[in-house]
Formats: structure tokens, C-alpha cells, sequence
């Protein structure tokens, strides 16, 4: 067995971690202040978390993969809880009759980008400095181990009244996020979930890498910007290689559900370099696609990010609103997202848009810029 | 109806006098530390000008006393927290996102009992009664005399706060009551802080009622008094006695409206200009555009609505660089009198500037005759870009929208700024603020989450709430006028849910008793 280098998760890094996995929400995922919250707590009571690289897990090492599921707004009532996460990951182990290595969010983006560091503050075990998604995207298939055709089953559900179930077999990634859904809304539309353990095979070969550190860097940076009264959002795209696409206000928001989904869009009209224009972002929990002049000009996987225009904090679909300043961002997306079978996946078509994936960052390439 | 406005703020106590819609007398008086004393000040100012006597129908009061006393951390009372929901949301207990000092210097005791409500309407779990009886008999005994009871979900089902306050009534009668979903909406932890800020207010509340009640009659007017609130309706004082909280940053509500009343523009964007800065907003429907975000009093995170502004640098008291010319952001602030060079002091404020290019007329005007023209112009462009750029941010149209220059530092306003078509200065426009409170109407509003319902029949009964809420709060049903919809559908619920907020006000009913003014 490798022994693998631990470093310490230090309370600044979550603090951090928790403005930069906001921004990697790309809009959805709700918003990690709760589950700050709740490290905070824990730190003080002496509780501490230790990182891993991917790389350092052994091939037959097992990970368990957790998510809070649910609507961001029950989670503002019923609070993250850092308690039945870990319990949801007991579950597995039960059922599985093994041991975890270690643990990983499903995704790194919104309020699942803490869940992690929740559940292994009572589980002992490292948090592997990896995703499934590298951002947040709105269901279970949508994911790099979905993409990598691994299996998708068993998944256990967790409610804090006592309800515990465990969907054992499905045929398709599909299929889970269906019945996983249902019972979620049985529970009170909100549960802690741990979904089809991994190996640490199969994190190497198909989690999304070292994006624990992406969001804290990225969080760092705006913090950083923000004591300093620089402009976060020009470091934000210097360090991740990011475009700026638009700054303005939000000057129409039109939202609907659909299928559970939260959708809509908002127009943003510019100020600065960008008056006189006009920009729209279409949304399904978080920012898939953005028009300009009726051209798509930044679409999924490519990450949207709306920003808040001076402090650089993430702006979310559900609390996006009218006036608002803001500045609109693409990040580029990780490889295996924009692979041929990545975009049947989590492109836009996925989303329901007739449109070729065109990245910004090729665009930008092809322009000789 | 005959009203008087009153605005308690950090430098001076403003008082106004309004017959139907028209301002009769206006005074201002310095803020005193007990604030009673400078509103009496201001109240007999204010009774000295024959105009101002006769029949009074209200007083109404905009103060910034609770706000402070919990930034400043000033006589507020221990507080027991019970927060019904377990077994949900139990890592988070009640003050869990407070600042240390204060949660240290309020915290009486915390118990967390099993209840609360799915969004659904389901309950979690039974109430715990026995628990609750339990946690009422240990309050008595704590000698806690204030309570802040928040329960998973109750801005949809309030059952279990609302028995929770029977049982309190029953063991420990005494006791002041805080119910979260009084204040408001979804979101647990920021409910729960309002509701706990609430609490720890309790006792000042009593007595800063009964200082602004002693205020009113020492000046001979017996009229009924109210308070303003944030969003820039006003509540009966014995309301201001059980939610204090209500009326947190009514003053730059109160400013805005004020604005409205004065220029008889309800959609317009407002600059107040003070010493130390200039706030930008925008009024739609006379009423402020509000701000989505948490707000944190005194550290605080909470849902209060507040007005939208864009706070910046630029003011009466403003330092003027001599270099650049650029002004602000430093400021001589409450100073001005002593630091200003006009007044004999030695700093090149935005003041001396004005009065330099004639467009005010204070102080020693041949203290300024030295400065050069191009500094005079450079400096009042330099104030002229800061206002058009923070005005354009503000904006939410494209398009040239009127402007409303308020406040004591309204001079460095221009008469021309792109993208306005029209500055509009009033008279009054110094106690905006106290104008503002005098004609504050009173609102009922309601958050909640409808199912099964179409869109319209849902807006239609959050519609038929919120009235009944502002008529029970004593506005004229006749006079009700919708001031806010938002509906917002959720995400991953069944059954069409869809959250309606929507908030109505109207006009204060005329009350029987008026009286004389002696």
C-alpha cells in the first residue's frame, strides 16, 4: 500500500474553499455557507480534515462519493448536516461490508463542495482532492464516472427521522437519479446521499483531478482581492485562464419548473466596454448557455460563472435579481467533459439546445488573440 | 390629516409638519445622546412656529436607536433561543453564526426541541410539548425574561411556534415571546437571528417607546405614535414595543420616500447627499428598489429588506485632494464647522469648493477667493464623473431617467449629469428623511410557498393575506396598492411549488382622537 502524503485542510483553506466551490457552481448547487457553518463548528471543537491526491490512492482502495440531494430552499430550513452525511457513508460500508479509504464530493461546485470535509470529520478518513464534475451540473448522470460508463449503483439515502433506504440495482445512471429523486421527495425533497462507491482505480482514471485546490485557490484569490481592493475578478481569470465575456445588470429574470428543474433566463444589459449590448443566459439550476446578439458565444461544459461585479462572489440562479451588477465569466471545463462522449453527456444538447459545442477558449485560439 | 415626521439620525433629530401633502414647518436640532431630549427639542421647535399648531392626527418616528444599540452592543437583555425542528438541523444551533462578542453577551440558554414542518406541510416529527414544558419551567427559573422561538418551516405552518408561546404563556406568563415566523421568511438560521436580535431588544424597546411617548406628550400633543420600518410603512408603537427590529435602516427608506413625496415622482432615481457621502437609489413605485441579499446587522446575518443603494466618497464634508483635484473619499464629516476653510479651519473640503464657484453660500467666502479657476473646475468635474458613473450603475433602463438631489450636500450636484434628463431639487429636501417617516403608509406582507395552485390563483391568495395582514395593521382597505410580486417556482418539488412573496400598503387609517396641539 502507498503511503500517501496527508496535508492538513486549515480553517483559512475552507473559508476559501467555500467562496471558490460558489463560483465553481456555475449558479446551482446552492450556496456552501452552510456548510462552512458547520466546519467552523467543527474546528473548533478540535476536528481537523487531511487532502490526498488522487494519485496516491491504491487501485483496490475504496472512495465513497457523497451529495446533500434536493432543492437548495428546503436546505435554507432543513440545515446541512455534517452528522448524516457521514451516516449516509456508513450505509455504503454496511452494505458493502467493506472499509472506505477515503471520501470525495460528488461535485466540487455550490453547497456539495463541502459535504466531503463534513462526512470525514466523523469518518476519519481523507478527502480525495477530486470531483465527479469539476463545478456542479443539475443531475446524477452528469457526471465524469457516468461518462466512464463505470456502474452506477448502490446509492444510499439518508433522512434524520430515521428513514434510511438504499437503492441497490438500476439499469442506467438514469434510472438512479430517477428513483433516487423519489425518495428524496418522500424524505422532504432533501437527504443525504453517498452514491456508487468508487475504486481508487477508478478515480484515477475518471475522477476530476486536484479541484478541492481549485476551488480553495480560486477562493483565495477573490478573499485576497477583496481585503486588498484589487479587482478579484481580473485574478480569477489570470490564475484559471478564464475569459471575460460581459459586465452589466440584470435587467429581465424569467424562471419556471419544469420536471423539477429550476429554468429560465436573464438578460443583462451592459455598462462599460459592453453598453450598448446585450447579454442572455439560459439556465437549468445552473448557466448552460449565453447569447449574445442571439449567437451563442459560451455554452455547457464550459463553465458560466455570473459574478458579483465588485466583490467577484458567485451570483446563483435562484437568487439572481433585477439590478443587480454583475460580470459573466467562462472557465474552461475539464477535459473529459468536452471529449465526444463527455458532450453526449453534459453538452448542450443535454440541455435540450440544437447547438455544436463551441468552446470560448477555442474560439479565442482561433482568432490569433 | 395632519402629520409630524420625525427623523432621529446620528447628526441631527429632523422634525417636519404635513398638512394633507404639503410640508407646513420644517427644524432641525442636534442629536442627543438620550435622543428623548433632541426630540423634544425639536418637537417645541417645531410647536414655536404658529403654523404648526392645531390638530395633530400622528406622530411618526424614524430612528436608528435599535440598529445602534446592537452594533454598538448597548443594553441589550440575555435570551433564551428555542429552535423546534430536531432531529433536522441540529448541527447548527441558534447563535451558531454569530460574532462571539455578542452572542457571549446575550446568550442565556439554547434548547433545541423535537418538531417543525416539511415544506409540505408534514410534520418532521410530534412537537416535543414535554420538552417544551420542560424548557419553559427552566427559563422561570433562569429568571430569562425574553424568548426567540423559531420552528423549521413555520412561515408556512406556524403551529408549533405558535404552541410553543401557549406553553411559555402558561409556566413563565411574564416572559417576552418572539415568534420567528413573525419576522418573516424562509431560510432558518437568518429567521432565527431576526427573531433572536428581536428578543435581546426586548427591554429597550419598552423604555425607547415610552422616551419618544414622554417626548410627544412633554410637547403637548396626544396623538397616537408610530414607527417606521424598512421598508418604508410605518407601525403603531405598541407593534415598535413587540418587533423592534422592524424598524433597522428605515432612514435611507425614509429619505427615498421622502424624496417621492417632496418632487410627486414615484419612479425616479434619488441622490441623498450627505456630509461624509452620497447615496444613489432608485425608486419604483415611490418605494425603494430593495436588495436581495442577507444582510448583517452588527454582524449579524439576516433577511431584513432594506433599500438597494450604492453608498460613495462624495459628500459636503469631502476632503479635496490638491493634486489631483479628486474628491473624497476622506471626509472632515461632523467637522465641517471647525475643519472647513470657509469656516476658519485649514482643509479644502467640497464645501469651500462650493462656495468658491458660488454655488452656496456659508461661512467666510473670502477664505476660498484664492483658489484657482481650473481647480474650482476640475474639482466640481471630478464630483460630476463620480455622481454619473454610480448613477449609471444604479440604473436599471437604458435611457435618460429624472434624478432627485436630497440632502445637505446637494449643491455638488450639477444641473446637467448624462444619462438623466431632469435634476430635481425640492424644498424640504434637507429633512427628506423626516418627510419620509410622515408619510409612511402601512404594508402587510406574506412569503410562502403555494402548491397545486395555478400561478394566478396562488398570487391571488398571497395577495388576499398580505392585505388582510396591512388592514389589521391599520391601513385603509380602500386605499391598498400592491407594491411588490415576486413568484419564484422550486426546484425539485412536486406538486408546482411555487414561492409567492408579495407585499401591499396603504394609507393610515384616519384615527378618531385628534387632538389639539396645547
Amino acid at each position: 500500500m502507498n503511503e500517501p502524503v496527508l496535508t492538513e485542510i486549515t480553517l483559512e483553506d475552507i473559508e476559501s474553499l467555500a467562496v471558490g466551490a460558489w463560483i465553481l457552481g456555475t449558479g446551482g448547487g446552492g450556496s456552501p455557507y452552510l456548510g462552512l457553518l458547520n466546519l467552523r463548528r467543527l474546528y473548533a471543537e478540535g476536528y481537523r480534515v487531511q487532502l490526498m491526491s488522487p494519485l496516491d490512492l491504491d487501485d483496490n482502495d475504496r472512495v465513497a462519493v457523497v451529495s446533500n440531494m434536493g432543492a437548495p430552499l428546503i436546505g435554507q430550513e432543513r440545515l446541512a448536516d455534517s452528522r448524516n452525511i457521514a451516516r449516509a457513508v456508513e450505509m455504503q460500508e454496511e452494505f458493502g461490508g467493506f472499509k472506505f479509504r477515503a471520501v470525495m464530493s460528488v461535485e466540487i461546485g455550490g453547497g456539495n463542495g463541502t459535504q466531503a470535509l463534513m462526512a470525514a470529520v466523523h469518518l476519519n478518513i481523507p478527502v480525495v482532492d477530486a470531483d465527479c464534475m469539476g463545478r456542479a451540473f443539475p443531475e446524477a448522470q452528469m457526471t465524469s464516472v457516468a461518462i466512464g460508463g463505470l456502474r452506477p449503483y448502490p446509492c444510499t439515502l439518508y433522512d434524520p427521522r430515521g428513514i434510511e433506504a438504499i437503492v441497490t440495482k438500476v439499469p442506467s445512471w438514469k434510472w438512479m437519479e430517477r428513483a433516487s429523486r423519489k425518495i428524496c421527495v418522500e424524505m422532504g425533497s432533501i437527504a443525504s446521499t453517498s452514491k456508487a462507491p468508487r475504486t481508487g482505480r477508478e478515480v484515477k482514471d475518471w475522477g476530476i483531478h486536484f479541484t478541492t485546490t481549485a476551488a480553495i485557490r480560486i477562493g483565495r484569490l477573490v478573499r485576497e482581492a477583496n481585503r486588498l481592493h484589487t479587482d478579484p475578478i481580473a485574478a480569477l481569470l489570470e490564475s484559471e485562464g478564464g475569459k471575460r465575456l460581459f459586465t452589466g445588470k440584470v435587467v429581465d429574470v424569467a424562471r419556471r419548473t419544469t420536471e423539477g428543474f429550476l429554468r429560465g433566463s436573464v438578460a443583462i444589459e451592459g455598462i462599460d466596454d459592453d453598453r450598448g449590448s446585450r447579454l442572455e443566459l439560459s439556465f437549468q439550476n445552473e448557466w448552460i448557455v449565453a447569447w449574445r446578439e442571439g449567437k451563442a458565444v459560451a455554452m455547457s461544459p464550459d463553465l458560466i460563472c455570473v459574478l458579483e461585479s465588485v466583490s467577484g462572489h458567485a451570483v446563483g440562479t435562484e437568487t439572481v435579481r433585477y439590478g443587480q451588477r454583475v460580470t459573466v465569466v467562462a472557465l474552461p471545463a475539464p477535459a473529459v467533459l468536452t471529449s465526444p462522449r463527455g458532450l453526449e453527456f453534459v453538452g448542450p444538447r443535454a440541455f435540450g439546445y440544437d447547438l455544436d459545442f463551441r468552446s470560448v477558449f477555442e474560439e479565442r485560439a482561433g482568432a490569433g488573440v | 390629516m395632519r402629520r409630524i415626521g420625525i427623523d432621529v439620525g446620528g447628526t441631527n433629530t429632523d422634525a417636519v409638519l404635513l398638512d394633507g401633502d404639503k410640508v407646513v414647518f420644517a427644524v432641525k436640532r442636534p442629536t442627543t445622546k438620550d435622543v428623548t431630549s433632541g426630540i423634544l427639542d425639536a418637537l417645541k421647535a417645531l410647536r414655536a412656529d404658529p403654523a404648526a399648531r392645531g390638530p395633530v392626527d400622528a406622530v411618526v418616528i424614524g430612528t436608528t436607536h435599535f440598529i445602534n444599540a446592537v452594533v454598538q452592543r448597548r443594553n441589550l437583555m440575555k435570551v433564551a433561543a428555542i429552535r423546534i425542528g430536531m432531529p433536522a438541523s441540529a448541527s447548527l444551533p441558534p447563535f451558531c453564526d454569530w460574532p462571539h462578542d455578542l452572542a457571549e453577551g446575550v446568550r442565556g440558554e439554547i434548547f433545541m426541541l423535537e418538531g417543525g414542518h416539511d415544506y409540505d406541510g408534514r410534520p418532521i416529527v410530534p412537537f416535543d410539548t414535554a420538552g417544551m414544558r420542560a424548557a419553559a419551567r427552566r427559563i422561570g427559573d433562569l429568571g430569562l425574561r425574553s424568548v426567540a422561538v423559531s420552528s423549521i418551516f413555520s412561515p408556512l405552518d406556524p403551529s408549533c411556534e405558535l404552541a410553543a408561546r401557549d406553553i411559555l404563556q402558561d409556566i413563565c406568563p411574564d416572559v417576552a415571546v418572539t415568534l420567528s415566523h413573525d419576522l418573516g421568511r424562509i431560510g432558518l438560521l437568518e429567521r432565527e437571528n431576526a427573531a433572536l436580535l428581536n428578543a435581546v431588544l426586548h427591554d429597550l424597546a419598552v423604555e425607547t417607546v415610552a422616551a419618544f411617548r414622554k417626548a410627544t406628550a412633554e410637547s403637548g400633543i396626544d396623538a397616537p405614535l408610530f414607527l417606521t420600518q424598512n421598508d418604508g410603512t410605518v407601525m403603531q408603537a405598541e407593534t415598535a414595543i413587540a418587533f423592534p427590529v422592524m424598524s433597522f435602516a428605515s432612514g435611507a427608506t425614509n429619505s427615498m420616500r421622502g424624496a417621492a413625496h417632496l418632487s410627486g415622482l414615484e419612479d425616479a432615481l434619488v441622490v441623498d447627499v450627505g456630509g461624509t457621502t452620497s447615496d444613489i437609489g432608485q425608486l419604483r413605485h415611490g418605494f425603494p428598489r430593495e436588495a436581495n441579499a442577507v444582510v448583517e446587522i452588527g454582524g449579524v446575518r439576516t433577511l431584513f429588506r432594506m433599500p438597494d443603494l450604492l453608498s460613495i466618497g462624495l459628500g459636503g464634508g469631502s476632503h479635496i485632494d490638491p493634486a489631483s483635484a479628486r474628491v473624497g473619499p476622506l471626509s472632515v464629516g461632523y467637522r465641517l464647522t471647525q475643519d472647513a476653510l470657509v469656516f476658519g479651519g485649514a482643509q479644502l473640503t467640497a464645501t469651500d469648493i462650493a462656495v468658491a464657484a458660488g454655488l452656496l453660500d456659508v461661512g467666510d467666502r473670502s477664505r476660498v477667493a484664492s483658489i484657482s479657476k481650473d481647480m474650482i473646475a476640475a474639482a466640481l468635474t471630478d464630483a460630476t464623473r463620480q455622481l454619473e458613473e454610480n448613477i449609471d450603475r444604479m440604473k436599471t433602463e437604458a435611457g435618460d431617467a429624472p434624478l432627485i438631489a436630497v440632502g445637505g450636500g446637494a449643491f455638488l450636484v450639477p444641473e446637467k449629469l448624462a444619462g438623466v434628463s431632469q435634476i430635481i431639487r425640492v424644498p424640504f429636501g434637507d429633512c427628506a428623511n423626516a418627510v419620509g417617516a410622515a408619510i409612511a403608509r402601512v404594508s402587510g406582507e406574506v412569503d410562502q410557498v403555494f402548491r397545486d395552485l395555478t400561478r394566478d390563483e396562488a398570487i391571488a391568495a398571497a395577495l388576499e393575506i398580505a392585505e388582510r395582514k396591512a388592514i389589521n395593521a391599520g391601513a385603509d382597505p380602500r386605499s391598498l396598492k400592491t407594491i411588490e410580486i415576486e413568484d419564484m417556482p422550486i426546484a425539485y418539488l412536486p406538486g408546482n411549488s411555487l414561492r409567492v412573496r408579495v407585499r401591499v400598503a396603504g394609507a393610515l387609517n384616519r384615527i378618531e382622537a385628534s387632538r389639539e396641539v396645547a
